[in-house]
């Protein structure tokens, strides 16, 4: 029973980390019709600028700050006006393939230009277990867990409570009635990609110390991002939180419990499980097709 | 067809045809290598540029043709038993797996052949016993034809031509028969398709289940040609890379895989010398494609063509503007 509470806790924690990959994911959707396959290499390319920055002898809280800047610049609002503004008038496909190009580019690019090998990365919390009525538990998972939770709910509180965050669901909803209103849909819109930018660079300070930095860390993680946010519902917001702990948690346990090798298969049984019997996902609203 | 496809398309098959006698051997490897790629992706061409469906799982029912051969050859199967055993299970399958996932679309669709072609290669190697896991399997024989022996790289490279051309011929009566009118009209306006009497869940599935056995006979040939296989080549990846070769090509163009395996596995070689780079300038490249030609390199004579005649028009408007002008 310990080991069962053991890999649960693990589970949520690895979870919530698919969590923050899959909120960015969902609003960009909202926010633009923007289906990012470059999610995870979005996730890739901070945990490398942090090292970037660490070997230039910043500490490691100076370096994420700087991370964040140029993840807002580079990945927010060149990633926008470069290639989402121009394609989104084509539909959805086109983006999705330029995105797997994107995918596929930064990944090659990173390993031809800088490194194939897998880079250390240390990590914020210090090596310390705990023992709670004997379920060891790790101070990275619990300050991975408390971290991405938060930060998941201060997203949430700030798209509901502030009056910015409503005007950007606003546009998420209808975005000729938020034109109407007087909404800048434009900068409501950039906004959800830097906060997109912001959510992968913590994704990269929190899972870089398992997954170890390298070219193609993202490739596994943005699949997983994806899934969570179906599983939970891609209309909703908080669909990824929980699609993200789900998937987490199955994974953890199907590994122990039925076989390692196939750990990677639970999160497609899941998503098909979800999409033939609920397909808008567990917290979803139906959409009307229009013809 | 007109005159002009019919020149393109001799042309192309004299070149098919008498190119290979002039390579060595490494050639015309490389040439049969790219001719089982325009099969696959020429079924992939039916299910994401004719029918619409955005199909991410093709490389799995590669695969599933090529161990099915190589898995029946070994038990001492001839390869003329293998190859429709092959196109049925790919069938099947795709029927199978089509039937919940096509409940879904665009995206989600995506997402849930990415997610088959991972369990797939799993399957291919985690299960030893079946196919040799991460060893493989090795010393596949290539097949006889009417007892004449392809195992020479040029007669096994014309036997590949000769099913390249049957099922591009295939396709091509598919196409034009009202099947395929339907399928396209899936695609333009799958609403407007079902009001008017098109069985929208039939023809999505049978459009997914017919791309499906393309990739499984590709798969066949596949497995004989390189003599050698393991779960690596059938991973997510390829599947990716075969929808970019349908979208660089030009989806929904017959000729477009031709185009887009040509870029996807004949450049690579000739670019030999950008090494590790090679991948970044094809990924850059498809960005650049989307951003200045969303349908693929095909349309680019349709778009000359309809800038002339935007041209003309805007010329004739312009004469009749001044005839108008003088009148009065």
């Amino acid at each position: 029973m310990t080991d069962f509470f053991q890999l649960l806790f693990s589970g949520v924690a690895t979870g919530s980390i698919y969590a923050l990959a899959a909120l960015g994911f969902t609003l960009l959707w909202q926010a633009s019709g923007t289906i990012n396959f470059a999610q995870g290499e979005f996730v890739m390319l901070p945990a490398f600028m942090m090292l970037g920055f660490a070997a230039m002898g910043a500490p490691l809280p100076l370096a994420f700050v700087l991370t964040c800047f140029v993840a807002v610049l580079v990945l927010g609002w060149a990633f926008k006006r470069g290639i989402v503004d121009p394609l989104l008038k084509f539909g959805m496909m086109p983006i999705v393939v330029a995105t797997i190009g994107l995918a596929i580019a930064t990944r090659n690019g990173v390993r031809a230009g800088y490194s194939a090998e897998a880079h250390p990365f240390n990590g914020l919390f210090a090596d310390k277990l705990f023992n709670i009525w004997g379920v060891t538990i790790t101070l990275a998972d619990v300050g991975t867990l408390v971290l991405a939770l938060g930060l998941v709910l201060v997203t949430q509180a700030f798209l509901q409570k502030t009056v910015t965050g409503r005007a950007m669901q606003a546009v998420a909803q209808n975005t000729e009635s938020a034109t109407v209103l007087g909404i800048n849909v434009p900068r409501m819109v950039f906004y959800t990609f830097a906060i997109n930018a912001l959510l992968a660079c913590a994704a990269a300070l929190l899972v870089t110390p398992t997954y170890l930095a390298k070219f193609d860390m993202g490739e596994s993680l943005g699949n997983k991002a994806f899934f969570a946010a179906i599983i939970g519902g891609f209309n909703n917001s908080r669909g990824a939180l929980l699609g993200g702990v789900i998937v987490g948690v199955a994974e953890n346990l199907a590994a122990a419990y039925i076989s390692p090798a196939y750990k990677d298969a639970v999160a497609l049984v899941l998503f098909m499980l979800v999409i033939l019997f609920k397909p808008q996902g567990l917290l979803g609203k139906k959409v009307e097709r229009k013809v | 067809m007109r005159k002009s496809h019919l020149v393109i398309t001799l042309v192309i098959l004299a070149a098919l045809l008498l190119v290979p006698t002039m390579l060595k051997n490494y050639g015309i490897y490389l040439f049969s290598y790219w001719l089982i790629f325009v099969i696959a992706t020429m079924g992939l061409n039916l299910t994401v540029g004719y029918a619409g469906q955005k199909s991410l799982g093709h490389a799995a029912f590669f695969g599933i043709g090529a161990y099915t051969v190589a898995i029946l050859m070994k038990a001492g199967i001839s390869f003329w038993i293998g190859l429709p055993v092959a196109m049925l299970g790919c069938f099947a399958i795709g029927l199978g797996l089509g039937f919940p996932a096509l409940r879904v679309q665009t995206i989600y669709l995506a997402f849930a052949t990415l997610g088959f072609n991972t369990a797939v290669w799993l399957v291919m190697r985690n299960e030893e016993w079946l196919t040799g896991g991460t060893f493989g399997i090795n010393d596949i024989k290539r097949p006889q034809l009417f007892g004449i022996s392809l195992d020479d790289s040029l007669p096994y490279y014309y036997f590949v031509l000769a099913v390249a051309i049957i099922m591009g011929g295939l396709l091509f009566g598919l196409l034009r028969s009202p099947w395929g009118k339907a399928f396209t009209a899936l695609r333009d306006n799958p609403i407007r398709a079902e009001s008017l009497g098109i069985h929208i869940q039939a023809y999505t599935l049978l459009s997914f289940a017919i791309g499906a056995v393309y990739a499984g006979v590709a798969g066949a040939l596949f497995a004989c040609l390189v003599q050698f296989i393991e779960p690596a080549p059938f991973a997510v990846g390829s599947s990716i890379m075969m929808y970019l070769m349908v979208v660089v090509g030009g989806p929904g163009y017959f000729f477009g895989p031709l185009l887009g395996a040509a870029v996807g596995v004949l450049l690579p070689e000739w670019l030999r010398f950008a090494q590790a780079w090679y991948l970044f300038i094809f990924g850059a490249a498809v960005v650049l494609l989307m951003l200045r030609l969303p349908d693929g390199l095909l349309s680019i004579p349709d778009r000359i063509k309809a800038r002339r005649l935007s041209r003309e028009a805007s010329a004739a408007r312009a004469a009749a503007a001044r005839n108008l002008g003088a009148q009065s």
